[in-house]
């Protein structure tokens, strides 16, 4: 994801002058060829975040288009408040992108986990919070951030994560994505985490139970349209994030069904209210909160039988 | 006065000393008619305010989001007071709009608005140590867009506590940001305290120096020495300046002068004219 991120920049930067990539000092390598489109489209603002978030809202208020790109705790809860004041209090148009997000980098250890980042950004007026699943997604929604006159986050994942859409897709924040058709359960998911929705719903199949897979990319603004039409054809609605439980994704739906009176229960899936003190792959660590699809499978099934 | 420009002689200099009383008395006024704080702080930029924004900027109050404007930023937003104050003065909106200041639903108060809300303001400042990233971001646009502005913003020296400031000092230095000029209102004090005592901050224009800015120190009172400093930024240090404005919070009126308590007091009418009296100010 990292790679096809670089490259989508660099493709940006070669129609668009205004595109900046600010970098926390990480990608070494990652953006040569960027740099070689113009030595206007990089900067390497150092290990500063909250400087770095000043410096792009200050070029966006001047009519550039900088993207700032870290490691997702790092260029989100480091700087919240720059964030908050720098970039959507003046509704600059910075496109925050937070690499390595959720658990990617779980062996890492908990200073590199971004568990808190959705839910913290969306609590921002103007803010856009993406979670693109794939790479198609990804690069469809750096197009879409700069159409867009105000702050987007993005968070994506690190490398080699499998493709959740097979051709071309019909991208507009706000609008998710119905990935696989399904009756009895919907399973809604934000972020790379898709694939274990979609391992889930092959397990739920064999015994019996459709379950519909539909990518959430984007956080904020939630997509009512498609909610609304959910609470009347399932039986349970389950949310799916590589985030914790408390704010993220599965908050902004039961949110949304507090507000719409949905009396489809609703099933919660993401990390516990814990730091993990071991460490592990994003594998192990995913099974460590229940969130592989084999376990998401066999929670969707306790969810029903209740 | 070496570096002071042509254009700034002496009977200039008389009037902007002239206009920099007037920016003082209607600070005071205001404070009394709205109960707005941070007298002390307004006062103590007053001067270098007026040598910004009646000489060295090159801004247009009937144009005020032209491209390539200089600009202006108040990182230290508390003397927001004096900013409105002076860009009335200049011409960015009627002083009948200052009428509801401190009303409910009035856009002046204690900090600035967002650039979107009111034209000559540059960033939404209050949270401190965010105008200076902020700064260099708009510096460092104007060099990739090939635009002449040059950027000036102005610290506070409490400001200086925060850590984000000498991140953009060091960025701003390593990329040798020329048009980016940090003027620090040195009055001595911060909120509750002498602000070299709170945190090591001296020595403070040795600081700058050491983060590889052209750092100069001044008498920030000082009509002449303030633009002269001002003036040498413009010529193009191929590095940013920073100018150490050696200032007395609540300068011009005596009783105010150097007494922290002007940071949050606000004058009575019997002080108000005593004030009036001593900057010769008239109704």
């Amino acid at each position: 994801m990292r790679n096809a991120f670089a490259d989508e920049v660099t493709r940006l930067a070669q129609r668009d002058k205004r595109v900046v990539l600010l970098s926390g000092d990480i990608g070494n390598k990652l953006f040569d060829k960027l740099k070689d489109v113009g030595e206007r489209h990089f900067l390497n603002c150092g290990i500063a975040e909250a400087n770095m978030i000043g410096v792009a809202s200050g070029m966006a208020l001047c009519g550039l288009r900088p993207i700032v790109y870290t490691i997702a705790p790092f260029t989100t809860t480091r700087c919240f408040e720059q964030i908050r004041v720098d970039a959507c209090y003046h509704n600059a148009p910075v496109i925050i992108v937070g690499t390595g997000s959720g658990l990617s980098y779980a062996e890492l250890g908990a200073t590199h986990h971004s568990l808190e980042d959705l839910a913290i950004l969306r609590t921002l007026p103007g803010m856009t919070v993406v979670a693109p699943c794939d790479v198609t997604e990804l690069r469809e929604a750096l197009s879409a951030a700069l159409e867009l006159d105000g702050p987007v986050y993005i968070r994506i994942g690190k490398k080699g994560e499998p493709p959740v859409h097979a051709g071309k897709i019909d991208f507009r924040f706000g609008r998710a994505i119905k990935v696989r058709e399904g009756r009895d359960v919907a399973l809604l998911v934000a972020g790379t985490i898709a694939p274990e929705a979609l391992a889930a719903r092959e397990i739920l199949l064999e015994k019996g139970i459709s379950a519909e897979v539909a990518s959430f990319h984007t956080i904020k603004p939630l997509d009512t349209l498609y909610l609304d039409a959910a609470a009347g054809r399932f039986r349970l609605l389950v949310t799916l994030e590589e985030h914790g439980r408390i704010g993220g994704f599965g908050s902004a739906v039961a949110e949304w069904r507090a507000n719409s009176g949905c009396n489809v229960p609703q099933l919660i899936l993401g990390t516990a209210d814990r730091f993990m003190h071991i460490i592990g792959d994003q594998v192990f660590a995913r099974a460590e909160f229940g969130l592989t699809g084999e376990q998401v499978a066999e929670s969707v099934i306790v969810a029903l039988g209740s | 006065m070496t570096h002071l420009t042509t254009e700034t002689r002496m009977a200039d200099l008389e009037n902007l000393r002239a206009l920099s009383r007037d920016l003082r008395m209607r600070i005071i006024e205001n404070s009394h008619r709205t109960g707005t704080p941070h007298l002390g702080s307004c006062l103590s930029c007053a001067d270098i305010l007026t040598a910004a924004y009646f000489e060295f900027l090159r801004i247009d109050p009937g144009n005020p989001r032209a491209l390539g404007r200089d600009r202006f930023i108040l990182s230290k937003g508390h003397a927001a007071p004096a900013l409105f104050q002076i860009l009335a003065m200049r011409g960015f909106f009627p002083d009948e709009w200052l009428a509801d200041y401190g009303q409910n639903g009035s856009l002046f108060a204690e900090h600035p608005p967002t650039p979107h809300q009111l034209a000559g303001i540059e960033a939404a400042t209050g949270s401190l140590g965010h105008g200076l990233p902020m700064g260099l971001g708009m510096a460092l646009a104007g060099r990739i867009q090939q635009e002449p502005s040059r950027v000036v913003v102005l610290l506070g020296d409490g400001e200086c506590n925060e850590g984000s400031i000498w991140e953009a000092a060091m960025l701003a230095s390593a990329q040798k940001v020329s048009n980016l000029c940090v003027v620090i209102d040195f009055n001595k004090w911060q909120a509750t305290g002498r602000s070299r005592e709170i945190m090591a901050l001296d020595p403070l224009a040795e600081k700058w120096r050491a983060f590889g800015w052209d750092t100069h120190e001044v008498d920030g009172h000082d009509m002449a020495a303030t633009l002269a400093a001002l003036n040498r930024f413009a010529e193009g240090r191929g590095k940013p300046v920073a100018i150490v404005a050696h200032t007395v919070k609540g300068s011009g009126v005596s009783f105010m002068e150097d007494d922290n308590n002007w940071h949050y007091k606000i004058p009575s009418a019997g002080e108000v004219e005593a004030a009036r009296a001593e900057l010769g100010v008239r109704r």
